[in-house]
């Protein structure tokens, strides 16, 4: 530790003693801890305690019984801990009522119970826990005690205390451990109802994961089983997800857990008398069924539940170990099943079924969960009667005034998910004939959407037809229905939006819309003498006039892309093009829309020098010509257009990240104006010399004067020059490092105390 | 206490309430649905529709009125919920020797008189030349084309009510605000609260000392401009009338206003018109408000909004003027000062203009493609006849129903073929299902009571379970023309005692703050107020007539015996029993209270909670023994 910090530190712990001068932040607590762990990694914590004896004044002071804030308390815990790492000397404290304090309690517990079995001597402790340390013979007769205990949390404590152990720990003692507890933690399976559920949820998978603990098959399945079966149906939803995502399990308790897992859904469709070809698709995994009225009793337990298992189906559902077979056809009939409930279309045959109608209709909450699963459901394939309905179900939610906007979006993504899913017709790669009949009667719902008063509908359909010109905008059929609706006009209007999160959208989706050449022309009938502004010309006047950042940059992405793409718009005259955006953008006070300006200004440098891009590995081969033969003749282009004004400028930018990407582009322009071997010419000194001169002032903040059009000449020996690589590892460094450092922190806890100190003055 | 149920449309309510010794009318809605037989009115004559086969032009519009199930001259009094649930007053007002007072809020009433001057100027500037009502003939009407021959109880149906007569119903009413309370004849006490579904809308407390009826009309807990419900005030009710819930419960307002813009947006930027047949008041100033933040963003701000209403120019006036019955936020407006709807700043622009009917300036002032408020909903008479005439031929076109009153496909149906949109975006704020449980949850009240259909699904969505009144105990359902007994008893009175009669009792504590006093007094009752006076003072009897009579009506005080109280300890009174000499006692527990057997004596004691009964054989002696021995353990006054 430096001498200033440590004059420092006796201060701060009298400021931390005193529970009448509060710290205000605790992230000011997390970031001295982070500082105190970095000190203990390096060196001693022995040295640290014997040259600050404050430190060990303060943590004796926090043990002493008094009115300290939880906050400080828990601070000091977790600094004994880290300490103890490797004193092994102090005291824990459990069962405080702060949740905080706790929680560090019980990490402190585990550490000493960890260390005190690791001990140097020892090597391997014995497999009794007879020959274990004292110190570890009263932990674990202390949890033991906990298990027993009546009080549920301190079971939970307990609980939590080997969660943690299990989790961190692979060593053969935790095995001996195990051993002895899990009697204990089997007896709390008998309690109904179980004790601590989700803390004993917690363990059991832990224990599941550990490798030392699942490989001693000491009755940890039976175990899991049992624990499956006796859990409520909402305690046993994570159980059952935890169980189907371990890597070696076996197959029968898979089953039960994917069947526990699949029977709220059973439920749904038993209710709604579904084909009887899902319910034994989903039924044969094993579980016993249960009615609907015990399963989904109340409309909270209903949709809480329904929400759960849909979320956890949808996690389960890309990874590798899920069950198999994967039952498909069932799921995706559940999933509309639920989709139709909430919107009322569906019409149950039973009283159960009524009763979860009622449950359901409108709730928001279940059709997210549900559109989200059906959007994932996308990733395999149904029998194509259930695709059938999917779209429909879609189609009704996209339709109905009374989706709400979450759902809404939802329902746009899930449909993008099935288009794209969707078969493609053989030999061509247009949507298939069942898609495209879907898109005809999306189409007309997709203007509505657009013009809806609420804003979130107006995005989210905006970003839903990007993303279906991004992946079908070449195909005939899609354009011929494409043109044929009032969309692209109407996206065109939306330039215009009061929400600039709308106007992004527009700009985003109306540059999709030029690029596949799918962009209205004016001049229509109705339109006599409209001479409608280019789109080009709209989009710079949004770039240079837009109040919002979000808008400018939507421009600034969709000229790079254009640029890349070698729009028509741009490729005419595109040296005035990239000219006119980056003197806009350099002007920008949005970083991000500087920072894409330097993005441009690389594919344009990329393009000029006839080097395929390597930053942009899927981007379209540019139209280049032949490679210039001179490096003056190479850079020329890129001089008139005033690009080393703008990286220059940019080099300097009080934004760190728009400096890092100017940097990058000068050493990968230096780099490539080498491989044109020596410099050429050298009568232009002065010139260099009074760019530099400019150069310096603009580092130091002067970013007034610019720098007029530079000879290539110039810009190599500039270039050349410079201390780019310097100037790179300078940038690497956070820009905040000053702000960063213990000392700041130090002096920012003390202000902030004597702060309020004075605030409370002023109140007098 | 009884219910008479006098219409069966639950949105439009008309039931009678006799309580204590007040009969009360809660409500006279008019069910215009009947008008849909008939064939539009044209401002202009159309040839289209006179020219149809086998329809004729001759009958005045007619609208259906109610059984008679009940005297309505006895009558005391109506209250009014809202300008929708009043269209009817002067049928009642002057038709059926009526002679009683109504009660509406301010709003209520000058709304209420927009809404028939409409009606009435609708129907009367297109006079006919002759009329008929032959074809009321049960004979005639069989004989009629459907739907015509399948209309129930045409004869009920009314011409319209003339303005004189509306003036004249109006005069009747006495303006109340909410939660003034009224007294009605001393025996109830009425009081209206805010419904929040429209201006000055309320829904009634009815209540005596003891008894209290909520009746709730058009309600709505949605935030739009009218003051929010006041649901707190309807808890502790012995019973509440639920009506007036939303007519379209699986429609959300939200959505609709939504899909409202939306399509009204659409059809404009191609270039057509948009036609919205509405009621000149209500939910128009929300459509407005909606538009007014809506257009801007929608590049909508050249486009021309017109309301054409006889009346458009009051409603848009009175609508800001009713501060007090506003919403908080409108009414803080007020102060700024700012005109609380921001209609005024539509008129201002010039974006919004009114008219009072498509004659005159209008003609000279419209310019396409715009958009149109115009009424009536039904589409069979008002301006909007015309414009749907007018429009109908062009597929640019769009007609957008907002008001839930009326089958939109009926209302269509003299027009078609039609090519313009039609779009039904039915916006009904009234309470939904899920709200009704939330109140009901919320209040409490002890019994429901409510019109058939909301105690079932709607039939064309039967398994809609959420579509219906849930509560405990179950709602009980009335239907048109029936008459219900309402589930409760009244058990109490209050009665006052006069100050000097007060004075003169001798309270005695028969427990810990339970006192007791007997009253000799005289029970006066007038005005339905009950007060206990001193009984005149005895005189002496000096013979003559009146005196004498008067003497009879002194209560006889002297022969009281002492009253009774406390409960007798079995087990201590056996003991008693056997201390005096009983033997071979055994006691049966009953139902109500013990059995006390003397085996030897052959005697019965029945000790029960309110009653002892001594049973035995001719035997007085054992008999007065017993009755001694019981009255130990009882304490007298």
């Amino acid at each position: 530790m430096d001498p200033e910090c440590s004059q420092l530190l006796p201060a701060l712990c009298s400021v931390l003693a005193d529970p009448r001068q509060p710290v205000a932040d605790d992230t000011c607590l997390e970031k001295l801890l982070d500082w105190f762990k970095t000190i203990t990694e390096a060196g001693s914590s022995l040295l640290l305690l014997q040259e600050n004896p404050c430190l060990l004044g303060l943590l004796c002071h926090v043990l002493k019984p008094q009115d300290l804030s939880p906050r400080v308390l828990s601070f000091s815990l977790r600094l004994a801990g880290m300490l103890a790492a490797q004193e092994d000397c102090f005291q824990y404290l459990q069962g405080d009522s702060s949740l905080f304090v706790a929680s560090a309690a019980g990490q402190l517990l585990v550490h000493i119970l960890g260390l005190s079995l690791q001990g140097p001597a020892e090597g391997h402790p014995g497999l009794q826990t007879g020959d274990w340390p004292v110190c570890a013979q009263k932990i674990v007769s202390h949890i033991e005690e906990s298990l027993r205990s009546a009080a549920t949390p301190q079971i939970t404590q307990a609980l939590n205390v080997l969660t943690t152990t299990f989790g961190h720990c692979h060593d053969p003692w935790t095995q001996v451990l195990w051993g002895r507890l899990s009697p204990l933690v089997a007896c709390l399976l008998e309690k109904d109802p179980v004790p601590a559920a989700h803390s004993l949820v917690d363990l059991l998978l832990s224990v599941a994961r550990s490798p030392v603990l699942s490989s001693s098959s000491s009755g940890l399945w039976e175990t899991l089983a049992q624990t499956l079966s006796h859990l409520s149906p909402t305690q046993a939803g994570p159980l059952a997800l935890g169980i189907l995502k371990l890597q070696e399990c076996p197959q029968v308790l898979r089953a039960q857990a994917f069947a526990v897992l699949l029977q709220p859904l059973t439920c749904v469709l038993e209710a709604t008398a579904q084909a009887p070809g899902l319910l034994d698709s989903l039924d044969g995994t094993g579980g016993a069924s249960v009615t609907v009225d015990t399963l989904l009793p109340s409309k909270a337990a209903c949709v809480g539940l329904l929400c759960r298992t849909l979320a956890h189906l949808e996690l389960l559902q890309p990874l590798p170990q899920r069950p198999s077979p994967w039952p498909q056809a069932p799921l995706l009939g559940a999933t509309v099943t639920i989709l139709r409930l909430c919107s009322g279309s569906a019409t149950p045959t039973s009283d159960a079924g009524g009763h979860l109608c009622a449950f359901l209709v409108g709730c928001v909450r279940v059709q997210r969960a549900a559109l989200d699963f059906l959007g994932t459901l996308s990733q395999g394939t149904g029998p194509r009667e259930l695709v059938t309905q999917v779209f429909a179900v879609l189609l009704e939610y996209l339709t109905s005034p009374d989706s709400s906007p979450t759902v809404l979006k939802k329902a746009f993504q899930a449909t993008f998910r099935w288009l794209q899913s969707s078969p493609e017709t053989p030999g061509c790669s247009d949507l298939d004939p069942h898609a495209h009949l879907f898109l005809r009667e999306l189409l007309p719902v997709l203007p509505k959407r657009l013009c809806s008063p609420c804003w979130e509908v107006r995005d989210s359909g905006l970003e839903f037809l990007t993303q279906m010109i991004g992946r079908w905008g070449g195909q005939a059929g899609f354009r011929r229905a494409l043109l044929a609706s009032e969309v692209p006009e109407l996206t065109e209007q939306l330039l215009r939006d009061p929400e600039s999160y709308v106007r992004a959208s527009a700009v985003a989706a109306m540059g999709q819309l030029s690029s596949q050449g799918l962009r209205v022309t004016p001049a229509s009938p109705e339109h006599p003498g409209g001479q409608q502004k280019s789109l080009l010309a709209e989009l710079l006047h949004i770039l240079s006039t837009d109040s919002e950042g979000f808008p400018r940059r939507a421009v600034m992405h969709v000229f790079t892309q254009w640029l890349r793409d070698g729009h028509a718009d741009v490729a005419g005259d595109t040296e005035r093009f990239v000219a006119r955006v980056l003197q806009v953008a350099s002007q920008d006070l949005d970083w991000e829309v500087r920072a894409q300006g330097l993005e441009l200004a690389l594919v344009f440098l990329e393009q000029t020098l006839g080097r395929p891009s390597s930053h942009c590995p899927y981007a379209v081969t540019p139209p280049v010509a032949a490679p210039p033969s001179s490096l003056a003749q190479a850079l020329r282009p890129l001089c008139r257009v005033q690009l080393f004004e703008f990286a220059f400028r940019a080099l300097f930018d009080c934004d760190r990240p728009v400096a890092q990407k100017s940097c990058d582009l000068l050493l990968f322009l230096r780099a490539q104006t080498a491989s044109y071997g020596g410099p050429q010419g050298s009568g232009s000194v002065p010139e260099v010399a009074s760019v530099e001169a400019a150069l310096q002032r603009w580092q130091a903040g002067d970013q007034g004067q610019p720098l007029g059009y530079l000879e290539p000449e110039v810009v190599v020996a500039v270039l050349r020059s410079m201390d780019l690589e310097g100037l790179r590892g300078a940038l690497a460094e956070s820009s905040d490092r000053v702000e960063k450092s213990p000392q700041s922190l130090l002096q920012d806890v003390l202000a902030t105390v004597g702060a309020l100190g004075e605030d409370e003055a002023d109140c007098y | 206490m009884k219910l008479y149920c006098l219409s069966g449309h639950p949105t439009l309510p008309c039931n009678v309430l006799k309580f204590k010794s007040t009969t009360i009318m809660l409500d006279c809605g008019l069910d215009m649905t009947s008008t849909l037989n008939f064939l539009p009115l044209p401002l202009v004559q159309s040839p289209r529709l006179s020219n149809l086969p086998g329809w004729s032009l001759k009958d005045g519009n007619a609208f259906l009125d109610k059984t008679e199930l009940i005297d309505l001259s006895t009558v005391d009094v109506i209250l009014i919920s809202n300008y929708h649930c009043m269209m009817a007053l002067p049928y009642i007002t002057e038709h059926t020797g009526f002679t009683g007072t109504v009660y509406a809020t301010e709003p209520t009433v000058q709304i209420g008189r927009l809404l028939m001057e409409e009606l009435v100027n609708f129907i009367e500037r297109v006079p006919k030349a002759q009329s008929a009502s032959l074809w009321k003939n049960k004979d005639i009407q069989r004989l009629l084309p459907s739907p015509l021959k399948d209309a129930v109880e045409v004869s009920t149906w009314r011409r319209c009510y003339t303005m004189q007569e509306v003036n004249s119903a109006l005069s009747k009413i006495q303006l109340v605000g909410y939660s003034q309370k009224i007294e009605l004849f001393g025996a109830v006490q009425v009081t209206p609260l805010s419904s929040g579904y429209a201006l000055g809308s309320s829904n009634w407390i009815i209540q005596s000392h003891y008894e209290k009826v909520s009746y709730v009309s058009g309600s709505s807990l949605l935030t739009t401009h009218p003051q929010p419900m006041d649901q707190a005030s309807l808890k502790n009710s012995d019973v509440l009338v639920l009506t007036g819930l939303t007519q379209i419960p699986t429609a959300n307002p939200d959505g609709m206003v939504g899909e409202f813009c939306s399509n009204l947006a659409l059809t404009v930027r191609n270039g057509g018109n948009v036609l919205v047949p509405c009621y000149p008041s209500g939910v128009i100033y929300d459509l407005l408000e909606c538009l007014y933040q809506y257009i801007d963003s929608a590049g909508l701000s050249n486009i021309p909004f017109y309301f054409i209403s006889p009346v458009a120019n009051s409603s848009l006036e009175f609508s800001q003027i009713f501060a007090e019955w506003l919403c908080h936020n409108k009414q803080t407006k007020v102060y700024l000062p700012e005109p609380p709807f921001p209609h005024a700043e539509l008129i201002q622009t010039n974006k919004l203009k009114h008219y009072p009917s498509l004659h005159g300036d209008f003609s000279s002032d419209f310019r396409q493609p715009c958009v149109v408020f115009t009424g009536h909903p039904s589409l069979r008479f008002g301006d909007v006849v015309h414009f749907m005439e007018l429009w109908g031929k062009s597929s640019l076109n769009t007609v957008i129903f907002t008001e839930p009153d009326f089958s939109y496909l009926e209302a269509l149906a003299p027009y078609q073929p039609l090519a313009m949109k039609c779009i039904y975006c039915p916006i009904d704020t009234r309470l939904n299902f899920i709200q009704v449980s939330k109140l009901l949850k919320e209040v409490q009240p002890l019994h429901v009571v409510c019109p058939e259909q909301y105690t079932q699904p709607p039939p064309a969505q039967s398994h809609r379970m959420d579509l219906m009144i849930d509560c405990q105990p179950p709602a009980m359902s009335y239907r048109r023309a029936e008459v219900l007994a309402l589930p409760f008893k009244r058990r109490y009175e209050k009665i006052e005692i006069m100050p000097e009669l007060a004075d003169s009792l001798v309270p005695m504590e028969i427990k810990p703050g339970i006192s007791l006093a007997t009253v000799s007094a005289v029970l006066h009752t007038k005005d339905n107020k009950h007060v206990l006076q001193p009984p005149p003072r005895p005189t002496q009897p000096t013979g003559g007539k009146k005196r004498k009579r008067a003497s009879d009506d002194i209560p006889d005080c002297k022969v009281l015996k002492p009253l009774l109280s406390g409960s007798i300890p079995v087990e201590q009174f056996v003991q008693a029993l056997e201390k005096h000499g009983f033997s071979d006692i055994k006691v049966e527990d009953t139902a109500k209270g013990h059995i006390v057997l003397l085996q030897e004596a052959e005697t019965l004691i029945q000790i029960e909670e309110d009653s002892t009964h001594i049973i035995c054989d001719n035997d007085e002696m054992l008999r007065v023994r017993l009755r001694d021995l019981v009255l130990k353990f009882l304490q007298k006054f």
